[in-house]
């Protein structure tokens, strides 16, 4: 799109006027002429090398930023000042806008972006239909969870819960590398965008030692310790089922394991910090300045944090109680959520993870 | 009954006002913070009175983004070394000598200790702003600008067991025989209550906020300056000091004022109201008459004299004119430039006497002279035959779409203040007061008679800041020290 670099707004052709868009284009001319932020996060270089926004780079800051807030507190306009910036929030408004609008099938995105009773409906709803797939559907025979849902009928439920919404992601993202004007990736722009968020490199708050989050203009580090355990839970976990997935089906060695098996190894420290730092999680949103973030989604994402700590919980509680009565009722419950999960994670807070990698992708390559 | 704010309210005032501080400190910026910090960790009991709302709070030094530091050798942030003798000469530049050499090297020289200390009380660096390379040895940048340093002091005062009170003018300091005894102060415009201490800091900036002061400085002309920093500054405890007989230093029309956009807000614009424009340009006031060199030399060294140029100007107003080959040499503005793909039809959009313009911008065209154009170096690419000269950067206005921007001066901090010696004590007809010290802006003209050096403030602020509240804890634990000096 050819900008006009003086008067800093889009030429043309922009589509209708979005005003979360153009409420942080707004803010981020200002802080375009500012740059006092730059050594806190990626938002803040990458807005210098421009001097021009367009609707597509207002897409990747939105997603680049990642609601340290070190930028709100340290800003000399914030409101009452005229100027009014509120950076991190006008950012997660229009980030949480592009999420809706990259998401496919569209019309899914909005109530479980805001709204945490749909997602609690939508966890009723995947708890029950566990809980009628084990009564109707229960097996002659099979060991451990088996007996109660075959491992046919687990596959006949998960491999399309488990593969669709993937196929939903990937449609989001390629629209979205089309939006933010994105290049062909190397191996070096991967690593960078990985490297990134293995540390959270962008709620480090640079040499700030930590981001602003529970305790107003203090910095600590105790949000991104929550965040690392929640997904590196989460990738543990997820190693854990495909390590399992892996062992069924190469070496003919079905469930349920030993205690010192790679399913186990994996899945109970990464059931813990998944468990675990999602509550963390949930107590520090109640803690942080709600206007900071898109106090719309302020709900859906509470809903989400702790449907992944329910979904870890439930999974700890269903290895506990191997061999007891409980298995019955705890297996549904812990498959039904994680059915949940699979099916919200192209509509609910989960996408973020994607977005946020092809944004840092995207800013690897803009950097170099 | 009461509400619980106004209960809340009365329990905090009785609180502050049933008990003899330590150290009253008026002013809630970083001078202000500095003293309070080294006199708390020197066990006194303090108290911070700051006039402005919590929001607002901290002065012009939430405006600020670094503090200029001699180092011998690279420290933190800062590359290379910067030594006192190149930096005292930089400040006498600046000032034309108009300076006080003993407490301008003092400064210099403590600002050294000053980077570890600011360190080690919660103040974080970043390396130097993109935009800003050649500041890179000289000035180590507060990682998210002078708002964060004064978060960071807020807290490290708290955890001290500091006082803060906000919105909290003080009118008048009672100083009885050379000795301070309490401040008058109103919380929230309340009837004003008296805080006593065993000594005072004062550290509550320039005057520079109340405009009908500058106009009796300035002339009417004031009136239409912006001022770049917080309004509270008002420079009540100043008037109130020079009132009682205190020692001044500086002249009332002396202050550090740059040309600013001239659709900024009229006060706390801050940082952003910048124009770098000016020596791409040619500049014209409202007769559309150019009148000085735009290209004198790179823009961050005359920035500081355009606030004085435009404020000789009719109305105070003057116009910056680029065509689109130089329209991104600059860091961008906070406000879209006006724009036209006429000269004439730029200058209408104005308010500017179109014909005048043309005249103007064809008279300066046709002085430019063939030659290689630097944007980041003085190019010596000068006009020839016209009045006045433009003796770097000139290259003709000629390719259309047209850029204008409004020039006004934007005060950032007035110089007529305190007179303190190198313990930061404030004297009054010649004799040291006992036990009030000064630090910030309401002191900076004792260094700066004129003209300004980029972080200066903030090393003034931070050093004699630290010195008066290490010296006014040792005066009031010593409790009364005679007028020996």
């Amino acid at each position: 799109m050819p900008l006009d670099h003086a008067t800093q707004t889009p030429a043309s052709d922009t589509p209708a006027a979005d005003t979360l868009t153009d409420e942080a284009r707004r803010q981020i001319e200002i802080c375009n002429a500012c740059r006092y932020c730059e050594g806190y996060c990626s938002v803040f270089p990458a807005i210098t090398r421009q001097r021009a926004f367009a609707d597509g780079d207002i897409t990747q800051l939105a997603n680049l930023c990642h609601n340290c807030r070190g930028c709100y507190y340290a800003c000399q306009y914030t409101e009452p000042h005229e100027f009014a910036i509120n950076l991190p929030k006008a950012l997660a408004e229009a980030r949480a806008e592009s999420w809706e609008r990259f998401a496919w099938p569209g019309f899914l995105a909005g109530p479980f972006h805001r709204s945490g009773v749909a997602i609690a409906v939508a966890l009723i709803v995947g708890l029950a239909a566990l809980f009628w797939a084990a009564q109707a559907l229960k097996p002659d025979g099979g060991e451990g969870f088996y007996a109660i849902l075959s491992h046919t009928m687990m596959i006949t439920i998960f491999t399309p819960a488990f593969l669709l919404p993937l196929l939903a992601i990937f449609v989001g993202l390629r629209a979205y590398w089309k939006e933010v004007g994105g290049e062909p990736v190397s191996l070096a722009h991967l690593k960078a965008a990985f490297v990134d968020a293995a540390k959270l490199k962008n709620l480090s708050g640079g040499a700030a030692e930590g981001c602003n989050f529970e305790k107003g203009d203090r910095f600590t580090n105790v949000r991104r310790w929550h965040h690392q355990a929640v997904m590196y839970g989460f990738l543990l976990c997820f190693a854990s089922t495909g390590s399992a997935t892996l062992m069924h089906y190469l070496f003919d060695m079905p469930a349920p394991y030993g205690l010192f098996s790679l399913p186990k190894l994996l899945g109970i420290p990464g059931g813990l910090l998944l468990t675990l730092g999602g509550l963390g999680m949930a107590v520090l949103k109640t803690r942080g300045e709600k206007d900071l973030g898109a106090p719309a989604l302020w709900g859906g994402e509470m809903a989400f944090v702790l449907l992944l700590s329910f979904t870890g919980g439930s999974g700890l509680a269903l290895y506990a109680a191997t061999g007891t009565a409980a298995v019955p009722v705890l297996l549904p419950l812990h498959l039904g959520a994680v059915l949940t999960f699979f099916l919200l994670t192209p509509y609910s807070k989960m996408v973020h993870g994607f977005f946020r990698l092809a944004a840092l992708v995207r800013d690897a390559q803009q950097k170099s | 009954m009461l509400g619980r704010t106004a209960r809340r309210r009365r329990e905090t005032l009785s609180e502050i006002t049933n008990k003899v501080w330590d150290v009253v400190v008026v002013g809630g910026g970083n001078a202000a913070l500095c003293a309070a910090i080294e006199a708390a960790e020197a066990g006194c009991r303090v108290i911070i009175l700051e006039g402005a709302p919590k929001t607002y709070r901290g002065g012009n030094s939430r405006h600020t983004r670094n503090f200029r530091c001699m180092h011998q050798g690279p420290l933190s942030v800062l590359t290379d070394s910067y030594e006192e003798d190149e930096y005292f000469n930089d400040l006498l530049l600046v000032t034309k000598g108009n300076t006080d050499e003993d407490l301008a090297r003092l400064a210099i020289r403590t600002s050294e200790d000053c980077l570890p200390w600011m360190e080690a009380h919660g103040v974080r660096f970043q390396p130097s702003l993109s935009g800003t390379l050649s500041l890179g040895r000289t000035n180590a940048f507060f990682l998210g600008g002078g708002k964060a340093l004064v978060n960071a002091y807020y807290n490290t005062a708290a955890d001290l067991g500091v006082e803060v009170v906000y919105e909290a003018q003080v009118k008048h300091v009672e100083i009885e025989g050379g000795r301070f005894q309490a401040v008058d102060v109103e919380i929230a415009g309340a009837a004003p209550c008296r805080v006593e201490g065993r000594a005072i800091v004062l550290a509550s900036g320039g005057f520079q906020g109340d405009i009908d002061w500058l106009a009796r400085a300035w002339g009417p002309a004031a009136r239409n300056f912006l001022i770049r920093g917080t309004p509270y500054n008002r420079g009540v405890v100043l008037k109130d000091m020079l009132d009682q007989g205190a020692d001044s230093v500086g002249d009332p029309t002396q202050c550090h004022a740059v040309a600013i956009d001239g659709r900024a807000p009229k006060f706390d614009g801050g940082i952003v109201t910048r124009l770098d424009c000016v020596p791409f340009s040619v500049v014209v006031n409202k007769d559309g008459e150019r009148f000085y060199d735009e290209g004198e030399d790179v823009w961050p060294k005359r920035y500081a004299i355009w606030g004085r140029l435009v404020a000789a100007q009719p109305d105070q107003v003057a116009y910056s004119i680029i065509d689109a080959k130089s329209s991104t040499l600059f860091m961008p503005s906070v406000f879209p430039a006006v724009q036209s793909d006429t000269l004439e039809g730029l200058a209408e959009q104005m308010g500017l006497p179109a014909a005048r313009v043309r005249e103007t911008v064809d008279a300066f065209n046709a002085a430019c002279r063939e030659g290689d154009f630097h944007p980041t170096e003085l190019d010596g690419l000068a006009t020839e035959g016209v009045e006045p000269q433009k003796t770097n950067w000139a290259r003709p206005i000629t390719e259309p779409p047209f850029y204008g921007y409004s020039l006004r001066p934007g005060v950032t901090f007035t110089y007529l203040g305190l007179k303190v010696d190198e313990t930061a004590r404030v004297t009054m007809e010649g004799q040291k007061l006992e036990n009030v010290w000064a630090a910030g802006e309401i002191m900076a003209g004792s260094i700066l008679g004129e003209g300004y050096l980029a972080g200066f403030g903030m090393t003034i602020g931070t050093v004699f800041g630290r010195i008066a509240g290490q010296e006014a804890a040792k005066g009031a634990t010593r409790g009364v020290n005679s007028n020996a000096a």
